[in-house]
């Protein structure tokens, strides 16, 4: 008893976690020794983040056993948890952004007297990111920061209170391949001093890469688990997915057009006033995917905001099969022929409490057979809606129930079947597939693809490479609002783009 | 005008002023916290017959105020209750605070077989310097000639900035009004720093509302802060969440109400002036002010705290 309480941190036995009566965690065991980087590998959807998120204090098992360093434990809070020593880096991370870096790592903290000095907790949050090799400003604010950054911060908060267990929620899917590397060095430093890593990632390379064991889970169950080094590659994968699976990429063969979209110089400011896009110059042929990388937050924003016009751009010019649009409402843009997905489906791309019929009609609402004049035609909203349900296989609609309901791939098979009805000119996607599962993911591909087949000129902006790179028939990469280079689809890698991403110039390469 | 009536005004000002600076550094800590409470009119005036009332049967002026305090603090817990506990709408649950209290206040001050409506208090703030120093010319009034309470309320201007700048406390104050998502995970504790800071802000209006009832208006009468409440939480947004620009923004609605007073006593020209349209001067210049200072550019630089209104739900998927 005493050596198996010496080696595992964290032991789960047949955990079950429901969702309004849905299983998040269905009968799930887990075992974490100390001093070792345990990967967990599943599919969106598949519990790892429930799983997580119970043992960083955040929900509470329904059923179960979970013993830490041997011992029968319950974490009522994430405070219980992180005074025992175990904290978690979420996906979205957990940051105050108006706090300075250092007011954050002193948030909360149980040994700060009173008072508090900014100079002192601005030392000790340099010495600790010198330390660990997690570089960052102490004195700067969140928001000033960049993603890659504020994931340092999110770690220096735990390794500041001493954390022995630390969960990293799919912490690469923000980073350059090359701020990944850094990354797992640095969690390679936290083991072996004795501290456990979950690392949680549906990425296989990068589980092979730096763990030392690997637990898969599918559907809400562990279904497996083996020493990475002896884990092939493709086992993991059919464990995880449950079948052999290729997700589609783009068709070589086709015909590409003239120029559909074309930007010139664009500029477009920030939400503080600063400069986002600081002149962008491209264009879209029709039946072309133009794929935009950069790390989140270098203007890809506000260029899809620029270009549907939701943010009117300061100079330069937007031109739609040879129209002028640059300074045309949004309402003007989709009569030209416009289609958005936003990145959130929720927020900005449907409304969250109106049936998934209504949604569906959001856009053509305007115009005859939806309206007459002032009156809605709610037959047509019904007819039209029922029909692409179907035709774009939406499950999980229920009449008169609001469509936040539906799961993430359906939102967007919803989203992208609005969009795509339009016979736009163009289609502006920014991250379409992020946070779905392979089956939807599979799905919304298909339609981003058709769509290319068609002769739509497609922006895809995303900060999945590998997405990118299967979709895009050129690559253009933002750093800092510019561009800071661009390349056909066949000559670019993840590592050139990273670099790119990074803010290197071609040339150094 | 000449020297002694800018004096005067600015004199006034102050007086006028004081509550103001009392209700809106409340509401400042409660707002911080991410908690509108729009319910600052109810617990002055709660406050203010609480105060009331303790002093007309004890005849003590410190008691009054330890009195309004508490009242205020725990009328403000059905607040607490329903906003941060229940998770109610807290524009709902403000708005019936101050309908509550409202209707309280008045039931108070007339219930019983000696209804407390037209009594004088037994006690009443004075300035606490006679002669010495309150005689310097300029300065001796308007920094040494004042009461207890306007001391106090310096005090706690400075202790409420030290508070939400300095200590942990206030850190963890800070971030919970913008992020409570983030604070939790981070150890702190969102509903009881709602709570406590919510309690605190209904002290600081209870003793508001004392001071109208036992300094500026020492007679009990039916609603004796005018909107103050109302002003209170229009100054958080003119002082843009910070402890220092509460006190100007409070001095210089109290002066706004004072040049109207005097404009209303001065003869012709402004006898001709309606007194209800001379009345309406400070709140003009309050919108002005807001207007002016609060629009365009300046708008990011404001400071209101991101979670400000929204109930917070830990298993939120």
């Amino acid at each position: 008893m005493a050596d198996h309480a010496d080696t595992l941190a964290v032991e789960f036995r047949n955990i079950d976690k429901a969702f309004y009566g849905v299983k998040a965690n269905d009968n799930v065991n887990f075992e974490l020794r100390r001093g070792e980087v345990h990967a967990l590998l599943g599919e969106n959807g598949a519990g790892k983040s429930t799983l997580c998120s119970i043992l960083a204090g955040l929900y509470r098992p329904d059923a179960g056993e979970f013993l830490y360093e041997g011992k029968p434990t319950v974490f009522k809070t994430p405070k219980d948890a992180l005074a025992a020593g175990v904290g978690m880096v979420y996906q979205h991370f957990r940051l105050v952004s108006n706090l300075t870096v250092a007011e954050n790592l002193a948030l909360g903290h149980p040994k700060l007297g009173i008072r508090i000095s900014q100079s002192e907790l601005e030392e000790e949050a340099r010495q600790l990111g010198d330390e660990y090799g997690l570089p960052v400003d102490p004195s700067a604010r969140v928001w000033q920061l960049s993603v890659g950054e504020q994931q340092r911060v999110e770690i220096l908060k735990l390794l500041y209170r001493n954390a022995k267990v630390l969960i990293l929620d799919e912490p690469t899917a923000v980073l350059t391949p090359q701020e990944a590397q850094q990354l797992f060095k640095t969690m390679r430093q936290m083991a072996e001093e004795g501290r456990s890593v979950i690392f949680v990632s549906h990425k296989l390379h990068e589980v092979k890469q730096v763990s030392d064991r690997v637990t898969v889970l599918r559907q809400g169950t562990t279904v497996g688990g083996a020493d990475t080094a002896d884990a092939e590659p493709r086992d993991l994968a059919r464990m995880m997915v449950g079948r052999d699976l290729e997700l589609p990429t783009r068709d070589e063969n086709l015909d590409i057009g003239g120029p559909m979209l074309t930007v010139d110089s664009l500029r477009v400011d920030g939400d503080r006033g600063l400069e986002a896009v600081r002149g962008v110059t491209f264009e879209v042929n029709a039946g072309e995917v133009l794929g935009i990388c950069g790390v989140s937050g270098n203007g890809q924003r506000e260029l899809a905001y620029g270009l549907v016009g939701l943010r009117i751009p300061t100079s330069g010019t937007v031109h739609l099969d040879g129209e002028d649009v640059t300074n045309l409402t949004v309402a003007d843009r989709i009569d030209k022929g416009f289609a958005y997905v936003p990145q959130s489906r929720l927020g900005m791309g449907l409304a969250p409490g109106l049936t998934t019929e209504d949604n569906l009609g959001l856009k053509a609402y305007r115009k005859p057979p939806y309206s007459n004049g002032p009156m809605l035609a709610a037959g047509v909203f019904k007819e039209k809606g029922g029909q692409w349900i179907t035709e774009y296989d939406i499950r999980g609609v229920r009449p008169g129930l609001p469509i936040r309901l539906l799961s993430g791939g359906n939102l967007q098979k919803a989203l992208l079947a609005r969009e795509v009805e339009l016979q736009p000119k163009a289609l502006i996607a920014r991250s379409p597939t992020r946070g779905l599962d392979v089956g939807a993911t599979e799905a919304v591909r298909n339609l981003v693809l058709a769509e290319r087949a068609k002769g739509t000129a497609v922006l895809l902006i995303s900060e999945d490479l590998d997405e990118l790179l299967a979709l895009s028939d050129r690559v253009l990469v933002l750093y800092e609002g510019q561009v800071a280079g661009r390349m056909p689809a066949d000559e670019a890698t993840p590592e050139r783009l990273g670099l790119l991403m990074a803010g290197q110039k071609e040339e150094a390469i | 005008m000449n020297e002694s009536t800018l004096i005067l005004t600015l004199f006034a000002a102050i007086g006028l002023g004081t509550p103001l600076v009392f209700g809106t550094i409340g509401e400042i800590i409660t707002e911080r916290a991410g908690n509108l409470n729009l319910g600052v009119q109810g617990m002055m005036l709660v406050g203010a017959v609480a105060g009331f009332w303790a002093t007309y049967n004890t005849e003590s002026l410190l008691l009054g105020v330890i009195i309004a305090m508490i009242a205020g603090s725990l009328f403000s817990v059905i607040h607490a209750f329903a906003s941060v506990t229940l998770r109610v709408s807290q524009i709902v649950s403000g708005l019936a605070l101050t309908i509550f209290g409202t209707g309280l206040s008045s039931f108070l001050g007339e219930a019983g077989s000696e209804p407390l409506v037209g009594e004088p208090s037994k006690a009443t703030f004075e300035p606490i310097l006679e002669g010495g120093l309150a005689d310097i010319p300029v300065i001796g009034p308007l920094i040494f000639g004042h009461d207890i309470l306007v001391y106090i309320s310096w005090l706690t201007v400075a202790a409420a900035s030290f508070y939400l700048f300095r200590t942990r406390m206030g850190l963890s104050l800070r971030a919970v009004g913008e992020d409570p998502a983030s604070a939790e995970s981070a150890g702190v504790n969102v509903s009881r720093v709602r709570y406590i800071h919510i309690m605190i802000g209904g002290a600081l209006s209870g003793i508001a509302g004392a001071y109208y009832s036992l300094a500026l208006v020492p007679t009990w009468q039916n609603e004796p802060i005018g909107a103050a409440g109302w002003i209170a939480i229009a100054l958080v947004i003119l002082a843009s969440w910070r402890p220092w620009r509460a006190l100007f923004a409070a001095y210089l609605f109290g002066a706004a109400e004072r040049v109207q007073f005097t404009l209303q006593t001065m003869g012709e020209p402004w006898s001709n002036v309606p007194s209800s349209l001379l009345a309406m001067l400070p709140f003009i210049l309050a919108i002005i002010a807001m207007i002016v200072l609060t629009s365009g550019k300046r708008a990011r630089f404001l400071g209101a705290p991101a979670a400000l209104g929204l109930p917070y739900f830990r298993e939120q998927r």
